[in-house]
Formats: C-alpha cells, structure tokens, sequence
C-alpha cells in the first residue's frame, strides 16, 4: 500500500504562496513574486505527476479496476455514521487526471503571467490570486465530500470573481465581475438545493459511498416527486444547474463572453482550461449516481451540451473580439463534453461517452490555454483586441503563429493532432446512442473548422495591416509556455485514454472508428477551405454574405439577444415588480417602525436629560428621598 | 452600683449623627465637609455595631470586629476622597461640589 499522505500538499503549497503574496507580495521587486509563485506551482505540478504516475502503475488494482484511494482525510463534522462533512483527498482517475491538467496549465499560466504582467502595477497580487485560485481549483476535484467540493466551488466562483475584475479601474471590468459572480451564484443555488435533496434521499454526502455503483445511497431513486420525474432525477438536475452556471451552458453562458474583460492569462487558465470544465468534472464524479439512478437527468445534461454546443458555435463566427471568439468556442467544447457524458452508459465499454469526456477535457485544456495564451501574446504585440486591426501577423510573430496554427488543427479535429481522437471518441459516443445529437455535432465539428479558421486567417494572413510600432515577438517567458503547450497539443491525443479512465475504473481498448472519422476530418476541412476562400486575401464576400444573412447575421452578432432578454426580465419585471415593492416595504413599514422606536426613545431621553445634572448633591437628594419614601411604605403601608 | 447605661441611648445618639451626617452631605457645598459627613455617617454606624453587640451577644465579638473593618475601609476612602479633592483643586481651583458638574448629560 502507497502512502499518498503527501497529495495534501498539492493544495496546500499555492494556498501557502497566496497567504506569503498577499501579505509580503508588495516588499519585493516586481518579477520576483512571479517566480516564486511560479517554483510553488512547479513543486505541486511535480507532486501531482508523481502521484499520477504511482495511481495509475503502481497502485493496487482490484479485479483490474482503478480505485478510489483516500489519499488524506479529516473529519470535521459529523451528524450520523453515513452524514458527515470531512475534508480530505481523494484518488481516481478523473482526479488525478484534473490535478495534471490544472498545475500544468496553472504552472504554464503563471509562467506566461511573469512577461504578459510585467509592469503591471498589481502584479503581486495578481500572482497571490493565481494561487489562490489554483488552491480553490485543485481543493474542489480532490474533494471526498461532496460538501466540500460546494465550499471550494464557491471559493473558485470568489476568485475568479476577483480575477476578471483585475482590471478594477475600468468600469467595463467590474460590470463583468459582478455578472459573472451573480450569474454563478444564482446557478450554485440550485446545486445547493440539489445537494441538501440529495443527501436527504441518501443520507450521506460522501462521495464513497454516493458514487458506489452497488452501495445502499445510489438505489433509494426516491419516488415519483414532481413533474412525473423522481426525487433523485430532480436532485441531479439542480446540481447540475450549478455545474451549468460554472460550465456557461445555455441558458447560464451570458457571463462568460464578458468575463474575458480580465487579462489574458486569467482567461487561459480559468476560463477555457479549468473553471469552467468543473461543470464537467461534476457530472463526471456524480455519474453513477446520473447513469443509474436518474438517467432523465443525463438527457438533460445530453441535450443542454448539444445546444449549447451549436449555439455557441453559431455565434463565435460572427464575433471581432479574438478572445470573445474563443470564449464562444470554450463553450462549444465544454457543450462537446457535456453531450459526450450525456449519452454515456456506466461501466465498461457502455462508458464510451464518459471516457471521451474527459479525454475531451484532457485535450481541451491544452489546446484552449494555449489558443488564449497566443492570443494574449498577439494583444501584447498589437495592443488591440479586435481582429479588424490585425492581420499578417506571420511574419513578425513567428513562433506565437506556428503554436497557434497546431492550436487551430487541434481543436478543429484534424489528425494527428490532440483533438482529433478525442472529439472521434465524442462522435462514436454520440452515434451509438443518439442520432439526432451526432449529426447537430457534425455540424459543430465544421463549424468549428470555420470560425477557428476565420480568426487564424483573419490574425495572421489576410490584409496588410500597417501598424504604429511594429509588433515583435513576446519575451521567452511567454513563448516557452506556448511552445510547451503546442507540444502537449500536438501529442496528448496518443495517450491510450481508456486504458486509464473510464466510468467505473475498468479499462478497455478503444479503436479509432474511420467510419465516423474521416466524414468528420473531412467536415473539417470543408469548414477550413471556406474560411481560407473568405479569408486567406482580403475578399469582398464576407461582407456580400453578411447582407445576404441580414437578420440572422445581426442576431448571432449580438448572441441572439440574450444579453438584452435578462437585461428585460432583470430590470423590466424583477427589479419593477418585485424589487421595487419589497425596497419601499423595507423602506417604509421596517425601516419606518425602527425609526419609529428610535424617535420615541430619544424624544423621551431629550425631555428628561436634565435629571442628569452633574450635581451630585441632587443625586444624594433623590437617593436619600427614595429610601425615605421606601421605608414609609414597608413601614406604614405594608406593615413589615 | 453602678447602673448601665440603655441601648436607647446609644441609638439615640447614633440616630442623631446619622441625620447630621446625611443634612451636612445634602447641605453643605464644601468638599472637605461633605468628606467630613460621610465619616459621621459610618462613625454613627459604628455605635449601632458596638452597642447591639454588647446589648443582644455579649459574648460574641462580630459587631466588634465589623465595626473596626469599618473604620480601616472609612480610612482608606477618606485618603481616596482627599486625593480626588486635591487634583479638582488643581484643575478648576476650587472644591465647591457645585463647579464639579462635567458629568453631566
């Protein structure tokens, strides 16, 4: 038996790094708080290999199955022997799997972060919130409990919170922060009221015993509650409300696109590469729970992927921001990954979907950082978000344009590159269950294709752009991290996935289906030859098609008016109809009470003050006339 | 044979410094004075102790020895009272108990 007591560390050392930053950060010279944010991060990114590399080869397997090791645990409070809150670590595949991803692309951010922030005035407690956030990130997908996943999923809403409004002087950046906070915390009460019904129908929150296939926990589906569907199912679709609010799937996605107001490599790190995959990471380490006991809820989860998916797929062809554009794609993927887990059966072969999933996450997670870092490093170069002012790029950033080609082949599914094999894996998932969802993510996959296409051109080929001061190249801080990540992009896709996680821990082969793949290579490369027809020069045809769409064209452009819609329902009926009754009552019947007993108070004080005179003879005086008065009446009166 | 003086008579007495003593602290303006009342006040107290202990227990020796506790406390105040006496001379040059009236409302 391993000892895995050390895995606390992984957590512990960026919560350490943010207390000595936020604390000491501002006594040392500038890039200096970097590095040592940076060397705290390298130690977890270590720890957390070498733990991957004991769970997944030398760990004890029973009947070939991984399984869930407590890696550290401490009870905190206990209500019954089945409900209790304890904090702790726990090891599984999809675990070890997210430790990877986050310190590596944490490591690679914070690495980044040390030239994109150079200057900046807050940089030390830019690199003390990294770390914080990488605390928060890394606490919620080695949570034992699912209490404890609520608490440092709230902390990663705190810190992302803080994160996107970096920039506080700018208005634009604050209104971001805020929505993206309310927006998630509207969805995290749902994933509350999810938990609280959860663990009343089983009496645990342990993940243990929630998430053992043949335990007690997952069999009690609870009756017919509400709407036909059970107790569990509505358990399951609450909390995947929350997992919905923190992934941006439609209808809680409107804080996404804005959060890209905080810098760049916040947007890397959180926003495309770990946060928002925690919607993800939920279902997945619910999944027994979904595919056995509420498997309406796993349509839910299939079909607000599949939308979303294409939903945001529409939009982001049509967006000028460069981070907007990838933002809308985050989406999409993160919609690619929900449908895969949607349409997934449990165990063995049947959890094709799952496993795609999370090699998707895998995947993903390298592949987007390193979209956003280059696109981090082109703002640096051009000082300017929007693709109109960019264009022939190549040539004076030449390694930010080779990493972010790979990137595009990647995440556009082109072989061999990471994306390929596990978007294939997605699609065979997705056939084998449901067709009218493979075909939508057939057209996802081209659309992809395009609009990835369309930026790449639109930044690095298209028209001659004349620039004030010409762009150069970033700092090798910030082109080691891309080239690393273009590496892991390129190469990630080999990793035999199932042999490592899967649904219930039992690995199988998986063979790449060329039945399924080539239409979808060939998708893809459709989708890439329209956006080098329309982009690669500059042509008069995408303004000709954007007259032709009109209508359709203007509403993708604004995200189909979604922002407008709970603009509309916020302000035009919750705040006038509901908000606006419930402020003048607590105006003028509670305020106006307690001002009322105030009033009275001092009104009766200000009359009789003058007794407090000061003149201590006056005092004796009444104090000497009410014993008098006293010994009057216990003599003569009552007869004492 | 010498007859023993009556109980009433010490309480008469003690009576009478107590009203002296609580006139003079309603009355009197001076400080020093209205000290000077209160230790009339205890001393008159201190009669009742030593003569109902004679009068009711002679003997037991509580009434005594509570009535010396009383003058040892009385001490004690007078040296705390003298003491605030002397530093509100020093601020406002006077020790009429009428100027000392800052805590007020």
């Amino acid at each position: 038996m391993i000892d895995y007591t050390y895995t606390i560390l992984i957590p512990l050392i960026p919560l350490l790094m943010f207390i000595f930053l936020g604390l000491t950060g501002h006594k040392f010279k500038a890039p200096t708080q970097g590095i040592l944010g940076t060397l705290g991060l390298l130690v977890s990114t270590l720890l957390s290999y070498y733990t991957a590399y004991q769970y997944f080869f030398n760990s004890i397997k029973v009947d070939g199955a991984y399984q869930k090791i407590i890696g550290f645990h401490t009870l905190w409070l206990k209500f019954t022997d089945t409900l209790y809150i304890d904090l702790g670590v726990i090891l599984d595949p999809i675990s070890v799997m997210m430790l990877i991803v986050i310190t590596t692309v944490s490591l690679m951010v914070h690495l980044y972060s040390i030239g994109y922030m150079k200057g900046d005035k807050g940089f030390s407690h830019f690199f003390a919130f990294l770390s914080l956030f990488s605390f928060s990130m890394l606490g919620l997908v080695i949570a034992t409990n699912i209490f404890q996943m609520y608490i440092f999923w709230e902390l990663v809403g705190v810190s992302s919170y803080l994160l996107i409004g970096f920039y506080y002087e700018k208005q634009s950046a604050v209104a971001a922060a805020k929505k993206a906070f309310i927006v998630t915390r509207f969805a995290d009460l749902g994933f509350l009221i999810g938990i609280l019904i959860l663990s009343f129908n089983t009496g645990t929150f342990d993940f243990q015993l929630l998430t053992n296939p043949h335990g007690a926990a997952i069999l009690k589906g609870g009756s017919i509650a509400f709407m036909g569907l059970s107790t569990m199912t509505w358990a399951m679709i609450l909390i995947f409300m929350g997992g919905a609010g923190k992934s941006a799937m439609f209808p809680l996605h409107i804080w996404l696109p804005d959060a890209m107001e905080g810098p760049t490599p916040v947007s890397a790190l959180i926003h495309a590469a770990t946060m928002v995959v925690a919607g993800v990471y939920l279902v997945a380490r619910l999944f027994p729970i979904f595919a056995i006991s509420a498997p309406s809820g796993l349509e839910v989860v299939a079909w607000v992927g599949g939308f979303t998916s294409l939903f945001a797929a529409v939009i982001a062809c049509t967006q000028i921001d460069i981070k907007r554009v990838l933002a809308f794609s985050t989406m999409s993927q993160i919609g690619y990954m929900m449908l895969a887990l949607g349409v997934s059966g449990y165990g063995g072969e049947h959890g094709l979907g799952y496993m795609a999933s999370m090699f998707h996450l895998f995947t993903h997670a390298f592949f987007k950082a390193l979209l956003f870092l280059g696109a981090g490093a082109i703002i640096h170069a051009v000082h300017s978000n929007n693709m109109t002012d960019m264009g022939g790029l190549r040539k004076h950033l030449p390694i930010t344009h080779i990493t972010f080609l790979v990137a595009c082949l990647a995440i556009a599914g082109i072989p061999p590159f990471s994306g390929f094999f596990s978007k294939d894996e997605i699609l065979v998932a997705a056939f084998e269950s449901n067709k009218v969802l493979f075909l939508i993510e057939y057209l996802v996959a081209g659309l992809t294709a395009f609009y990835m296409f369309r930026l790449y051109y639109n930044i690095f080929w298209g028209k001659q752009t004349v620039y004030h001061t010409t762009p150069h190249e970033a700092p090798a801080t910030m082109t080691l991290p891309l080239i690393f990540l273009a590496i892991a992009s390129a190469t990630t896709g080999f990793i035999p996935f199932s042999k490592f996680v899967t649904s219930d821990g039992l690995p199988f082969e998986t063979i790449t289906e060329w039945g399924i793949a080539i239409p979808s290579v060939l998708i893809a490369l459709v989708g890439i030859t329209i956006a080098t027809i329309l982009y690669y020069k500059p042509t008069g045809i995408p303004s000709k098609m954007t007259h032709a769409l009109g209508g359709f064209y203007k509403s993708a452009y604004h995200k189909f008016y979604f922002d407008e819609l709970y603009q509309f329902v916020t302000h035009k009926i919750i705040f006038r109809y509901i908000s606006t009754p419930i402020a003048w009552f607590d105006r003028h019947i509670i305020d106006a009470t307690m001002n009322g007993i105030a009033n009275v108070t001092n009104r009766i004080s200000y009359s009789i003050k003058g007794l407090q005179s000061g003149q201590l003879q006056k005092y004796a005086y009444v104090f000497v006339s009410g014993v008098v008065v006293l010994a009057i009446i216990f003599i003569y009166l009552l007869k004492y | 044979m010498y007859q023993e003086i009556p109980l009433q008579y010490f309480l008469i007495i003690s009576t009478l410094m107590f009203f002296i003593g609580i006139y003079g602290f309603l009355t009197r303006r001076n400080l020093i004075t209205m000290l000077m009342s209160t230790e009339l006040i205890l001393n008159s107290i201190n009669i009742n102790f030593v003569a109902f202990n004679h009068y009711l227990y002679p003997d037991q020796l509580q009434g005594h020895f509570f009535s010396i506790f009383i003058i040892a406390i009385a001490a004690a105040e007078a040296s705390l009272a003298i003491a605030i006496i002397i530093n509100i001379y020093r601020r406002i040059n006077n020790i009429n108990v009428e100027e000392v009236d800052e805590m007020k409302y």
